[in-house]
């Protein structure tokens, strides 16, 4: 099956003076999956809104089915089987899974009576479809993430689409539940829907697409069979420059920057030691739960460790809360920098400032202009895109402010900086641009540990690697020594 | 099975009704005059207001919202209909609650309006409607208490659904009156299971975007539901002022506070999505258990407060932990 379903000609669409799609044209066919990458202002959320029929193009055409359709509405969207599953599913938690699935049909069906059984067989026949197994009278906030989005799939199903969008689908997923997924849309493609993926990580966009569209700055840049592109190609037309996948080579020198000897915490981690010295780069990885994500909290004093030694520069310290650990000059990149590495709605300058805030109280007020120039020089220094201090970190990519994050620590001249999943959720320039970063730190002495799962991002920054599983260390590699597949595998056996 | 049974033991509701049981248990023991149909008896005349009340907030809490100026409404609606019936010689039992309702459904659609349309926290908006319509009702009508109702009012609280005699030779009698709430529940919740709109109220408490993009007229269920809410504060008063013989401006300022304990006792998330008829039947009766029988306790009269807001606490504070529970627990 290689029908076009939609077709999109030349789309414009401005807001205010801002050109967000420049002549966008996009071909989807039935039984394909088609991806769409672009950084964030890519104006891949925009193209998904004109389709979805919620923003109308300010010039172009729309064909569904051939038909050229003149203005598109969301509910004719709907009706042509265009189904948008936005990254928080657009679910109700507080429902069971049967009403979830059946409701937007119900509604749009214009139903009066809620038909308990008719929804619960719809549910189960739904999930028949695509191989899930839920319970249907269980409240959808009891589900885990990866069976939200089955219940969000299982209601455009029943809803007949013929194009179903996903807007980054895999962003909160284990890699388990990604490959589940992938099971999931590889069997509706094959029924003859067309599925259409937002995603921009190069792995999971050459695993899953048989076509790719890559936008960049509102533009068309290349459309293509997966075939046609290799993996230089790709982060070519999506950043607009050529980004080098060299990996990190260090100038280790003898002396030791950081040492930490038998660390445990009860339920977390037992007999954690390594050492790093002045160069180092070391990563930590492992599965969820295996302590990965503990140990940085630990050395920030957020849950201390119970027993161990801790050294910085040869000298024996004590961490037993954050305020020791910031006394300490060791700095920390949440994993969750959202909840906890922001004020999101606070500008740019009180963020960066915000760990650093003492060295600007003279003679008894904050100086606002030195914190003004810090923060001025700081965004040159790190490369986030933002026209001054003032605007709100919310108004910030994803890249942009993890940037923010890290200067805020930068700006204390940390000893050591320890960074939980530092590129999760960014972008490929913006992520390029922080592991140059880190690099150069290194270079300057600053000790750095990375914790991720993100292997390739590990091999090409670390020049050694600890594996932890369990909440022990199973291992340590030398980075250079080991390739992706090799590491994937000593991490998934026992 | 087995899960099904122990999660049906564990809802919110059978954990009110083993305070419930517990409670009453406890009473029985201590007092044996608390076991007579006496009780019963009491205990609903004791709910009935209560219930009505109960009822709307539930659905206001359940579409996300929440209601604080039904007791100014009913008043308003109280004193105003028995003004103007007074005045204008009119002795009819249903204009009365007509008259009420309209008073209650008017209130409720400025509510409307102020959270719907000006998009004002819940809250602020009904705060500051009940405390105008309480002030409003007491500059129009005074503080004069009514207690000369016309003829026909007067006379439907004598009449009774069932009459009880004690050993003793005192009656006890049901008043007819408590079809209204039970009306109320019946019609409550036919509508929150089984229509579509009903569906509808708990989906805009669940997640109010994800109700826009299903299809759901947000704005249409917002009004409904407090219009409704106000609708029935205003029978409420109506009901009030039969049953006590006389309308007073402002006897009912206050109970919010109560109401919202009894419908959070009973499972309603105060956040909104989550509640049932049931449990706020179960809750307002375990909060009407407590102020009638707990002196059957010994407990002094000006404990009774301090007890009631104890329960309340140890009430909600086990559907909150449990909330956090699910919120934690392990997803499937």
């Amino acid at each position: 099956m290689t029908e076009t379903f939609l077709e999109l000609k030349d789309i414009y669409k401005s807001f205010g003076g801002v050109q967000a799609l420049k002549g966008v044209d996009l071909t989807i066919r039935s039984g394909e999956i088609h991806c769409l990458a672009g950084e964030n202002g890519s104006g891949k959320s925009t193209l998904i809104k004109v389709i979805s029929g919620a923003h109308d193009p300010s010039k172009g055409e729309i064909f569904i089915e051939g038909q050229k359709v003149s203005h598109l509405s969301p509910i004719q969207a709907i009706e042509h089987g265009i189904q948008v599953i936005y990254q928080d599913f657009a679910i109700f938690p507080n429902l069971t899974v049967a009403e979830n699935i059946a409701m937007n049909r119900a509604v749009s069906t214009g139903a009066k009576m809620m038909d308990w059984n008719c929804a619960r067989k719809l549910a189960l026949e739904a999930m028949e479809q695509i191989g899930a197994r839920m319970d249907p009278d269980i409240l959808v906030e009891n589900l885990s993430v990866a069976n939200r989005q089955m219940v969000a799939i299982c209601r455009t199903i029943i809803n007949d689409a013929k194009l179903l969008i996903l807007d980054e689908p895999t962003a909160a997923l284990t890699s388990k539940e990604v490959q589940k997924l992938y099971t999931i849309l590889r069997c509706l493609r094959d029924k003859g829907i067309a599925v259409m993926i937002v995603d921009h990580k190069l792995g999971e966009v050459f695993e899953i697409a048989d076509r790719l569209t890559i936008l960049r700055n509102g533009e068309k840049i290349s459309t293509g069979l997966i075939q046609e592109y290799d993996r230089k190609r790709f982060v070519k037309d999506l950043t607009g420059r050529d980004i080098s996948e060299s990996a990190y080579v260090p100038r280790t020198s003898a002396s030791e920057v950081f040492r930490v000897e038998n660390l445990s915490r009860k339920g977390a981690f037992e007999n954690v030691s390594f050492h790093i010295k002045k160069g180092d780069v070391l990563g930590i990885t492992g599965l969820l739960d295996s302590g990965r994500g503990q140990i940085g909290d630990a050395l920030f004093g957020i849950h201390p460790a119970q027993s161990g030694e801790i050294f910085l520069h040869g000298k024996p310290i004590k961490i037993r809360s954050t305020a020791d650990a910031v006394k300490n000059r060791i700095a920390y990149v949440p994993e969750d920098r959202l909840t906890q590495g922001l004020f999101l709605d606070r500008s740019i300058q009180d963020n960066t400032i915000a760990a650093s805030i003492k060295k600007y109280f003279i003679r008894g007020r904050l100086d606002e202009k030195i914190m003004f120039q810090d923060t001025k020089e700081w965004i040159k220094k790190i490369g986030c895109v933002a026209p001054s201090p003032d605007p709100a970190i919310r108004t910030l990519s994803g890249g942009n402010a993890q940037k923010i994050v890290i200067a805020k620590w930068l700006n204390t001249k940390p000893a050591l900086l320890i960074l939980n999943g530092p590129t999760v959720g960014v972008d490929i320039g913006a992520k390029y641009d922080i592991h140059q970063m880190l690099h150069k730190l290194a270079e300057q002495g600053i000790g750095i540990i990375v914790i991720s799962d993100d292997l390739p991002e590990l091999i090409q920054n670390c020049n050694s690697i600890i594996i932890m599983k369990n909440g022990r260390i199973a291992g340590t590699v030398e980075s250079s020594k080991i390739n992706e597949t090799e590491l994937a595998e000593m991490l998934s056996s026992q | 099975m087995k899960y099904r049974i122990k999660t049906f033991l564990t809802t919110n509701e059978m954990i009110v009704v083993y305070i419930i049981i517990g409670l009453a248990v406890l009473i029985g023991l201590v007092n044996p005059a608390f076991n007579s149909i006496s009780t019963v008896v009491n205990l609903s005349r004791t709910m009935l207001v209560t219930l009505i009340f109960a009822m709307c907030e539930m659905m206001v809490i359940v579409s996300g919202g929440i209601d604080v100026s039904f007791p100014a409404i009913a008043c308003l609606a109280m004193i105003a209909t028995g003004n103007i019936m007074l005045k204008n010689q009119i002795d009819n039992i249903p204009v009365a609650f007509i008259m009420g309702a309209l008073i209650g459904a008017s209130l409720g659609a400025l509510n409307a309006i102020l959270i719907a349309i000006i998009k004002m926290p819940p809250l602020i908006a009904t705060l500051g409607v009940s405390s105008m319509t309480s002030g409003a009702t007491l500059a129009i009508f005074g503080a004069k208490i009514i207690t000369n109702l016309p003829g026909k009012l007067d006379k439907l609280y004598k009449v009774s659904l069932y009459t009880y005699t004690n050993a003793e030779g005192i009656t006890y009698s049901l008043t007819i009156l408590i079809l209204i709430p039970i009306f109320i529940c019946l019609l409550g919740w036919l509508l929150l299971k089984f229509t579509m709109f009903g569906r509808g109220i708990y989906a805009v408490g669940g997640d109010i975007r994800a109700a826009r993009i299903a299809g759901f007229n947000v704005k249409g269920i917002l009004f409904f539901v407090y219009i409704f809410s106000g609708t029935m504060a205003g029978i409420a008063g109506v009901t009030y002022m039969i049953l006590m013989r006389a309308a007073d401006p402002s006897v009912l300022m206050g109970s919010e506070m109560m109401v919202i304990a009894a419908v959070v006792m009973g499972g309603t998330r105060i956040t909104g999505g989550h509640g049932t008829v049931i449990g706020t039947i179960l809750g307002v009766t375990l909060i009407a258990l407590v102020k009638n029988n707990l002196i059957m306790l010994g407990v002094p009269a000006h404990y009774q407060t301090f007890v009631v807001g104890l329960i309340m606490i140890i009430g909600t504070s086990i559907t909150s932990l449990k909330a956090k529970h699910i919120a934690n627990s392990i997803k499937v």
